[in-house]
């Protein structure tokens, strides 16, 4: 039996409740892209894109699917090496630094089936060779405030959408890590699960501030949740667009993503998509 | 219960009309044999309680080939599996030729490995490693192939150093292809066994059915034949139950 997606509302008010020492006050990281280029053998993948993220600022990346925004994320992270240009992370230039710097949430929650909710969450502390009492202990200490509390023993495929996605969260987040890289995170998800998760993350991301670069398909919800959204052309990918967001992370999302000025910020950055896309 | 019920009539139904095929002469009557070469179950039931010593004994030896040579084999296959998963270049240079080599019918080879490997444990262990290394081999790789690429991913950004991933990722991905893998395996091993021993008649049930052959003693060959499948399908169990207890997420 798959668990109910309903969370309660203290939950979705997450930034109220006490920020727990395991995760609070991290240092941020900026991110710098100069002149970045990337291909696949004759494949070009994104050219001349430049891109700056400000400490604990969340970036939005929204473009064509296909465009390359998985690469991106994965060039930032330092999995794979650009053809050309800069990247830095925080200080860190070369890709194995930087991955010392980024959290990567892939696109499917990828949790790993043979570990509970609580040893998937503690993976990146056992990583680190920390024992696994400690790192459930650690790790443990924030399923209450993610609306996980009674599921630490559960296995993954015994978890709803939405619960599972907010372990992987929870995963990427317990990493430590200043830099957090989600690649369409909501996706796989039910409109009406995709919209209380967003309420969620806005939530969890104003307890513990992070960079994030969010890569979506969703326009709303990028300008939901990031403080500046990036239009991406199609392959190769250059920015279109750099749009600011009205009220990012607003407590109410359904009042926020209807009121007039976001909804103009919305169809600006649709236009630019379609422009990007020819 | 139930899911057990429909074989167990079938086996019942089919040893009573062997039964009754048997003890009235038919079966002997139509291939125009002497009786005394078509036992009956219940004839083999006693043969297999008069000679329960005789029988065990070779059980035994066969049991002994049969469980060294799998363990060497999985020990073996599991290590050259991790090894070619390791090392791409090795993989491709080796890959196709496991595959390849699975055509060989190692049981055949039985003759000359004997005079390689001389009488006793030794050719029998060579055969039945053989044939259980190869389908061990080719689907522990084939698991440890099959690990989400973006797991991997996914881990290097968590701190993961390669055993780490090895151990948290890849290796439990592999185990339920391992198991696939052990059992084809110890189905094989038995057979493997009982065929080296028809080739160095010493001791082993192999042995007894091809003595038995000479004596005319069809009920105590049946009664051997019956104990090899026990044999196999008590080994297969074992594996499936540990698969069981071992693979909780599936």
């Amino acid at each position: 039996m798959r668990q109910d997606t309903k969370m309660p509302t203290e939950i979705r008010n997450f930034g109220a409740a006490g920020g727990s020492s395991a995760t609070s006050a991290r240092p941020g990281a900026a991110i710098s892209i100069r002149s970045l280029g990337h291909a696949y053998g004759e494949l070009r993948t994104i050219e001349r894109l430049d891109l700056e993220a400000g400490p604990h600022s969340v970036i939005g990346l929204v473009g064509p699917s296909g465009c390359g925004k998985s690469t991106l994320l994965e060039l930032i992270a330092g999995l794979r090496e650009a053809t050309e240009g800069e990247i830095e992370v925080g200080g860190a230039r070369s890709p194995a630094e930087r991955l010392g710097q980024c959290a990567y949430m892939p696109q499917r929650d990828l949790l790993l089936p043979w570990f509970s909710a609580l040893d998937n969450a503690a993976l990146a502390l056992r990583n680190r060779g920390i024992g696994r009492a400690e790192a459930r202990r650690q790790a443990g200490a924030l399923f209450e405030r993610f609306g996980l509390g009674g599921f630490e023993r559960t296995p993954p495929a015994k978890l709803s959408g939405g619960m599972r996605q907010r372990v992987a969260f929870l995963r990427t987040l317990v990493s430590g890590k200043p830099v957090l890289l989600l690649d369409e995170p909501f996706a796989s998800l039910d409109a009406i699960t995709r919209g209380e998760m967003q309420e969620w993350l806005a939530g969890a991301l104003d307890a513990d501030p992070r960079t994030v670069v969010l890569v979506t398909h969703d326009v709303e919800e990028a300008l939901y949740l990031s403080d500046r959204i990036v239009v991406l052309s199609s392959r190769p990918a250059g920015v279109v667009e750099e749009l600011r967001a009205p009220t990012p992370r607003a407590p109410d999302r359904d009042t926020a993503v209807t009121a007039s000025e976001f909804v103009t910020t919305r169809e600006r950055a649709l236009r630019a998509l379609r422009e990007g896309a020819r | 219960m139930r899911r057990w019920l429909p074989p167990v009539l079938v086996l019942v139904g089919l040893t009573g009309v062997w039964q009754i095929a048997a003890s009235t002469g038919a079966i002997a009557n139509a291939l125009h044999l002497e009786p005394f070469l078509v036992p009956s179950p219940s004839e083999i039931a006693e043969s297999l309680w008069q000679n329960r010593s005789l029988l065990a004994e070779n059980a035994w030896v066969t049991l002994k080939e049969v469980l060294l040579g799998f363990g060497c084999a999985l020990v073996a296959g599991l290590a050259f599996a991790v090894f070619l998963h390791l090392f791409e270049t090795m993989r491709r240079a080796f890959y196709p030729l496991v595959v390849a080599s699975q055509t060989i019918p190692v049981i055949v080879l039985a003759p000359i490995l004997v005079v390689w490997f001389g009488y006793g444990i030794g050719p029998k262990l060579v055969v039945v490693a053989l044939l259980c290394f190869f389908p061990i081999t080719v689907n522990a790789l084939d698991g440890l192939r099959s690990v989400d690429p973006d797991a991997i991913k996914m881990m290097r950004t968590l701190d993961a150093s390669r055993w780490q991933t090895f151990r948290r990722v890849e290796a439990p991905t592999a185990l339920p292809f391992a198991f696939s893998g052990a059992k084809i395996a110890i189905a094989v091993a038995v057979i493997g066994a009982v065929f080296a021993e028809l080739v160095t008649p010493e001791s082993g049930l192999g042995y007894l059915i091809f003595h038995d052959g000479y004596q005319y003693e069809a009920a105590r060959q049946f009664a051997s034949v019956f104990i090899l499948s026990v044999m196999a399908i008590s080994l297969f169990g074992l594996l499936a139950l540990a698969e069981r207890r071992l693979v909780t997420w599936r």
